[in-house]
């Protein structure tokens, strides 16, 4: 018991908080283990997020998902003295929704006089999954709601390889659930309709070297249910074939582009059986690894910021105050990466 | 010598190469297929197109469903030995295409050859088509400064000296175009704001 109070007050335990979007969440991670992630889910009525709602949501959560975690953890012995730092998503996401968090995080750490840190959620996404799978210097797929990104570490930064021209993946999908009157949110629901068909509707494949665009997609989609309406399994599975099929050959081409040969997934999408599947095949076939971390890490979680909030007060990378202020268009290769060293790139 | 790229393998054989159009296993076998023989159509047609109006491609000699024979090309590719003076040059013959309205929709430093002759060759066409507008030629244009970006450290150099070459080649629309790319970085996803909003709210 001594033993184990004494690995406790020197090691790095740090409290992040995420809430971009719909999920709001508080971790607690130290440097071996996520020790306890505690969640509240907002769930629209109808249609999709409500920017306001979705804030008013984590504003009046907050207290309840931060004691949570906060209560499980002191059962292992780790007190709020024993918190190193707060981690937040500064970005991107929902406007509203972020400055909530940040209120949040900057009253935590005022209040228990410990550094503040502002985390990228597209950078949490990729370094969860590193450090869950083991991932050492993968090409990272990143798709989400808003997100559809392909990018690669180079020199010092996350560097945007290709990504949509338009909308995000995520917001393509649920865009034509609820034109199918299905509610939020519809990935699984269209990956289970999806399941029930093998029939393919031909639909707009539109690749641009490795950006990608789904608005077209989604509106031919939406046109294809008006004129067979008895089909719906069909088109969702067409939908599935050919937005998966385009978001594989742009990490194919991202992996031949700077000859890497991990590829990582990461972001909500993510989940989708298919589209870990149609990845694992490409991945085989070129002889290159395939990682994809627990669906519990792939979702929005407060975990991968609390992590990254972790290996970036281990590196002094902290936030102040006066620049702690939310970026709802920040961007991962916004963000000077300062703990990936050393690390070789081929191009 | 056999090499695999993303979607293709591609085997140099003495003076000739051939691009074969490998089944993706990923791919929906009808979706697989259609791709395969439209890409490898167009890019046997638009190849052909940009070498007659004045930019370096290999000859083709034969086109099957999923196959194309052409010329092989001796050089480095430019990703490996680009400088400004080769992007101004690369600029230059970007120019041309998109003034005679080809898009090539792939354009990286890994689809261009600096060929030993010292002539620069655009190679790989399978994404290429033809289109007039200002928006597509935009997107080509933010193809190759983001693969730029992504893989050169001195990639602001380069991308000034591929503008001055671009202009040159075409003084019409060139000063359009690269307005629309500069919309096209600020637009949604590329959206990039040039500092974080101030923090509005202090701590009790």
């Amino acid at each position: 018991m001594k033993e184990l109070l004494y690995i406790i007050e020197i090691m790095t335990i740090v409290l992040g908080l995420e809430g971009t979007a719909w999920n709001l969440s508080a971790a607690v991670v130290s440097e071996e283990d996520v020790l306890y992630d505690a969640e509240s889910t907002y769930m629209p009525l109808q249609g999709g997020i409500h920017p306001r709602e979705a804030a008013q949501h984590h504003a009046s959560e907050m207290k309840d998902v931060v004691s949570r975690a906060l209560r499980a953890v002191k059962e292992e012995g780790i007190l709020l003295k024993h918190i190193d730092a707060i981690a937040y998503s500064q970005g991107p996401g929902l406007g509203p929704c972020l400055r909530t968090v940040a209120t949040a995080a900057r009253a935590l750490s005022t209040s228990l006089k410990i550094p503040l840190i502002g985390v990228n959620h597209c950078i949490a996404h990729i370094e969860i999954g590193r450090w869950r799978c083991g991932a050492i210097d993968p090409v990272v797929l990143y798709v989400s709601g808003a997100n559809s990104q392909v990018l690669a570490y180079r020199a010092g930064r996350y560097r945007v390889l290709g990504e949509t021209l338009d909308i995000g993946i995520g917001n393509a999908i649920d865009k034509f659930a609820r034109y199918l009157g299905l509610s939020h949110p519809g990935g699984p629901k269209i990956e289970q309709l999806a399941s029930k068909s093998t029939n393919y509707v031909p639909l707009p494949y539109i690749i641009k070297g490795m950006d990608l665009s789904f608005s077209g997609l989604s509106t031919a989609a939406k046109d294809a249910t008006d004129s067979h309406p008895a089909e719906k399994a069909d088109i969702c599975y067409s939908f599935q074939e050919t937005a998966f099929a385009m978001l594989t050959e742009v990490s194919e081409r991202a992996m031949a582009h700077c000859s890497r040969d991990e590829l990582l997934l990461a972001g909500g999408v993510g989940a989708n059986k298919r589209l870990q599947q149609m990845l694992q095949l490409m991945c085989r076939d070129r002889g290159a690894r395939f990682y994809v971390p627990e669906a519990r890490y792939l979702k929005d979680n407060g975990s991968m910021i609390a992590y990254v909030g972790l290996i970036m007060y281990k590196h002094g990378d902290i936030t102040p105050l006066e620049q702690s202020g939310v970026n709802p268009h920040f961007r991962p290769d916004d963000v000077k990466v300062t703990w990936r060293k050393n690390e070789s790139f081929k191009t | 010598m056999i090499i695999q790229c993303a979607e293709a393998i591609v085997e140099l054989n003495g003076d000739l190469v051939y691009k074969r159009r490998i089944e993706k296993r990923y791919r929906v076998k009808e979706l697989d297929t259609r791709i395969r023989k439209e890409r490898t159509k167009s890019e046997a047609k638009l190849i052909s197109e940009a070498r007659r109006k004045g930019v370096p491609t290999p000859i083709i000699f034969d086109v099957q469903d999923h196959e194309l024979v052409m010329e092989r090309i001796e050089g480095d590719l430019a990703r490996e030995v680009i400088d400004v003076a080769i992007s101004e040059r690369i600029g230059e013959l970007v120019g041309i295409l998109h003034r005679n309205s080809i898009i090539h929709g792939d354009l990286t430093t890994s689809n261009i050859i600096v060929g030993h002759d010292k002539i620069i060759y655009f190679i790989d066409f399978g994404l290429a088509f033809i289109e007039s507008n200002v928006e597509t030629k935009g997107v080509d244009v933010h193809v190759f400064f983001q693969s730029l970006r992504g893989t050169h450290e001195s990639h602001d150099h380069l991308k000034e000296s591929f503008v001055k070459g671009y202009k040159r080649s075409f003084p019409t629309a060139a000063a359009q175009v690269l307005k629309r790319v500069a919309e096209i970085e600020r637009r949604g996803r590329y959206a990039r704001q040039s500092k974080t909003e101030s923090a509005k709210v202090t701590a009790q």
